[in-house]
């Protein structure tokens, strides 16, 4: 009762220009899980979630997903795949509303029916999102900008939902209403969660799986668990 | 004459100029809003429709066609100039800028101004140096509104260059080729983590703002009677100026300046040296690009939120 991994990437090298970024990195996330990947700023973990969406593409190894390689694909093509990012930095369209961009999240489907499904959905997950769908992207605070890309991702309702930093630069509590969002897409949808963080705590308390990313490289996997009680991680990244 | 309707004539004739100028500044900054890059060839692109607009118009009159047939005529004429202007605003982008997309800015910039003078000696070769004229179809009578006159063909352009400028702002605004057109000029990655096809969004732009263009040329043609292979030149200048002022990125941005600039150039030539009229419209860019660079609608990078 071995279910193969929903993605899985095998010694990746990423460059950026002549940077060796990704040297050579590991790792798979099963099926409907939460994984997570650590680690201090550029370290790769960004190079890592661009790589995989093709926007930054390998130069060697291979990236398997849902069963077929998706190395060597055109981000579209990737996404039409059945993976959603949700970016560093957010990427909001800032010249188009609040409904504009939640549109665009699902550019690549036809049931209209589902779209409209779905967008209740991510209103009813945050709720300010509905209180601003007229208001361009552009205006919206930085925490509603981070609902805003989450929920934009969750439109093109994917199979893999990548999310980089959702935590950054927001308010505890808002950090907190974020991650408890994150465990409810996955319980609801069972849509599994790709998540990078460097509030590393926070991260490994809601995955299965955590990968340690060191300039680079993956250089610790196990279990979340296990991570958390892991004396390197601990020293390094919980702030123990 | 008295001075109301002196007055009343000026702003005719300003909403005139000015929707020419806003039609082809559409062109400019659609195409910047989506690769960052001032088109130099679209004052070429602009005199092909109107040599297109006069050899389908020239053809059509030669057996009586358009005084039978005037609407249809003129949809022939708009439409097939604006085809072939389409046509070949994707050739140019597909030879010009597309192989140039990653370099710098300097290289395609450079690669715009080469297709400029390559386009603009091609006219000249095949159509001559000198003028060619349109045939005249509009006459002189038109409508009397408070001793200001508005001739047929004024109404029948301005209207033509407000439906096509609403007709712009539903495409951008309702469809959806139109969104992705906006969401891959605001951010391409992103777009393209979406699913948008950013080659065929950028070849789409490179259609519409063209053809726009082109209808301006034939527009241009009608009015004053007479094309000839540099006639681009000044028109490029005033609708550049016309998208810098506006905000060059911004559809209604170039509305707004083309209205502007054409409403400068018309008023200063009512009540001044009108010899002069030119340098007012650069002394509007310089003004413009001294104090504030984005423009009137336009976003300056400071101000994109992160």
């Amino acid at each position: 009762m071995n279910k193969p991994p929903l993605l899985q990437l095998k010694d990746v090298h990423t460059f950026y220009d002549n940077i060796h970024a990704l040297k050579g990195i590991s790792l798979s996330a099963p099926q409907g899980a939460i994984v997570c990947l650590i680690g201090a700023n550029g370290a790769g973990k960004s190079t890592t979630l661009m790589t995989i969406c093709g926007v930054e593409p390998s130069r060697q190894g291979e990236i398997i997903f849902d069963g077929q390689p998706i190395h060597g694909l055109r981000p579209e093509q990737i996404t039409s795949r059945g993976i959603a990012q949700s970016p560093e930095g957010r990427q909001i369209f800032p010249r188009m509303s609040v409904f504009e961009n939640l549109e665009m999240g699902a550019f690549l489907r036809k049931d209209k029916e589902g779209i409209q499904n779905d967008m209740d959905w991510v209103f009813n997950l945050f709720p300010v999102l509905k209180d601003r769908i007229g208001q361009l992207g552009g205006t919206l605070s930085g925490g509603e900008q981070q609902m805003l890309a989450i929920g934009r991702a969750l439109m093109a309702r994917p199979k893999l939902l990548l999310l980089d930093e959702p935590s950054l630069g927001l308010a505890p509590k808002m950090v907190e209403k974020i991650f408890e969002t994150i465990i409810e897409i996955n319980q609801k949808s069972g849509t599994t969660i790709f998540l990078v963080e460097q509030n590393a705590q926070m991260a490994l308390s809601i995955s299965s799986l955590g990968f340690v990313m060191e300039t680079g490289r993956i250089v610790i996997s196990d279990k979340a668990s296990a991570l958390l009680e892991n004396e390197r991680v601990k020293k390094a990244y919980l702030g123990e | 004459m008295d001075t109301s309707s002196f007055i009343l004539q000026q702003i005719v004739n300003a909403i005139f100029l000015g929707s020419i100028y806003a039609l082809i500044a559409l062109g400019y900054t659609m195409v910047y809003g989506i690769i960052e890059l001032i088109n130099f060839a679209h004052g070429e692109l602009f005199t092909a429709g109107a040599f297109i607009g006069v050899i389908v118009l020239t053809g059509l009159q030669s057996f009586g066609f358009v005084e039978s047939h005037f609407v249809i005529s003129m949809f022939i004429v708009f439409g097939l100039a604006m085809a072939y202007v389409a046509v070949l605003g994707v050739a140019v982008e597909h030879v010009a800028y597309k192989p140039l997309r990653d370099s710098s800015r300097l290289a395609a910039l450079l690669s715009a101004l080469g297709m400029s003078i390559f386009l603009s000696n091609g006219m000249m070769l095949s159509q001559g140096v000198s003028d060619r004229a349109y045939p005249p179809v509009f006459g002189v009578e038109g409508i009397n509104i408070g001793g200001a006159i508005i001739t047929n063909g004024q109404i029948f352009i301005v209207l033509l260059a407000v439906a096509m400028m609403i007709a712009l702002q539903l495409f951008v605004h309702r469809t959806r080729l139109g969104k992705a057109m906006r969401a891959t000029a605001q951010n391409r990655t992103m777009a393209r983590m979406l699913g948008i096809d950013i080659d065929q969004t950028i070849r789409i732009t490179f259609m519409i703002g063209p053809a726009l263009g082109a209808a301006a040329g034939v527009m241009v043609g009608l009015h004053y009677g007479a094309v000839r292979f540099d006639m681009g030149f000044i028109f490029m200048i005033k609708a550049f100026a016309a998208a810098i002022l506006g905000g060059i990125g911004s559809i209604p941005g170039a509305m707004i300046g083309g209205l502007i600039i054409g409403g400068i150039e018309v008023f200063w030539a009512a009540f001044l040296p009108s010899a002069w009229k030119d340098v007012t419209t650069f002394t509007v860019l310089i003004l413009v690009l001294y104090l504030k660079p984005s423009g009137l609608l336009g976003e300056s990078e400071s101000e994109v939120r992160v």
